[in-house]
């Protein structure tokens, strides 16, 4: 992780074990998108920019909102491999919320599906590379909203 | 077969707060090994979480969530002594699934 062309050969070995592997579960019937879960949306999880990451889901446009969004990131994160992420929306009819780290090799962290009755509130962990914005994405009646900090990372959370 | 998960789940005031923590690797597949091979990714792709047959959370992870996963989050309803279920599966096809009952 020193130097850019070893990045890009990760990252280049990466997607091709990546796409292998799913291949091979896919072809196996392992990976099985019906099995009760909702679709695990390969492409999103894949994506290795916020722009591929969120046309990939669907979101056009998100509208920033500070508001209706809590996001509550530590300012500073001394361990990157763990940062504490809570959101929260006071939003109405709240489906979904995802995390997204701007710049992690996959910047899709996690989707959170709430079905009525639950309170739209998760708090999880997350790793982060370097210093970035974390980016809360908050789906309301069919809209998406968003909203982030940035958390300034002291020692990288790639254990590389 | 995961190791198995821990949760706590406690009702108050007719809402129920529910904390898993998973136990999982969740190698993001970028790692490498002392002598430079690459760590395959390995890590949950799907978790769920039900009370009493209903589901009331869905999680989808990526690679970006650290190891041993923590979630945390609340729903209306819940009783003490009632069942909570959570399963997961990661991206080789393992699954785990524990139960937890709601306490005070």
């Amino acid at each position: 992780m020193n130097t850019e062309i070893d990045l890009a050969r990760r990252k280049a070995l990466k997607a091709g074990g990546g796409i292998g592997l799913f291949a091979l579960f896919g072809a196996l019937g392992l990976l099985r998108p019906g099995m009760a879960f909702a679709d695990w949306n390969k492409t999103a999880f894949s994506a290795k920019t916020m722009d591929e990451a969120l046309t990939a889901m669907g979101v056009a446009t998100p509208e920033n909102n500070a508001v209706f969004i809590q996001l509550t990131v530590p300012e500073i994160a001394e361990n990157g491999a763990i940062v504490p992420v809570k959101v929260a929306s006071t939003l109405l009819n709240v489906e979904q919320i995802s995390i997204l780290v701007d710049k992690n090799p996959n910047v899709l962290a996690a989707n959170f599906i709430f079905p009525a009755g639950t309170e739209s509130m998760v708090t999880t962990r997350v790793k982060m590379g370097q210093t970035c914005n974390v980016v809360a994405l908050v789906k309301a009646d069919g809209k998406f909203y968003r909203t982030s900090k940035e958390v300034k990372v002291t020692a990288g959370g790639c254990g590389g | 077969m995961g190791n198995p998960m821990k949760i706590r789940a406690a009702a108050k005031d007719g809402v129920t707060e529910v904390k898993i923590l998973m136990q999982h690797e969740m190698e993001t597949g970028l790692r490498k090994e002392a002598d430079g091979t690459l760590v395959p990714a390995w890590f949950i792709t799907e978790v769920k979480a039900q009370h009493l047959g209903r589901t009331v959370l869905e999680a989808q992870f990526g690679q970006s969530i650290s190891k041993n996963p923590y979630l945390l989050f609340r729903f209306k309803g819940g009783a003490v002594g009632e069942k909570i279920t959570v399963s997961w599966v990661d991206n080789k096809g393992d699954k785990r699934e524990d139960e937890a009952v709601i306490g005070a």
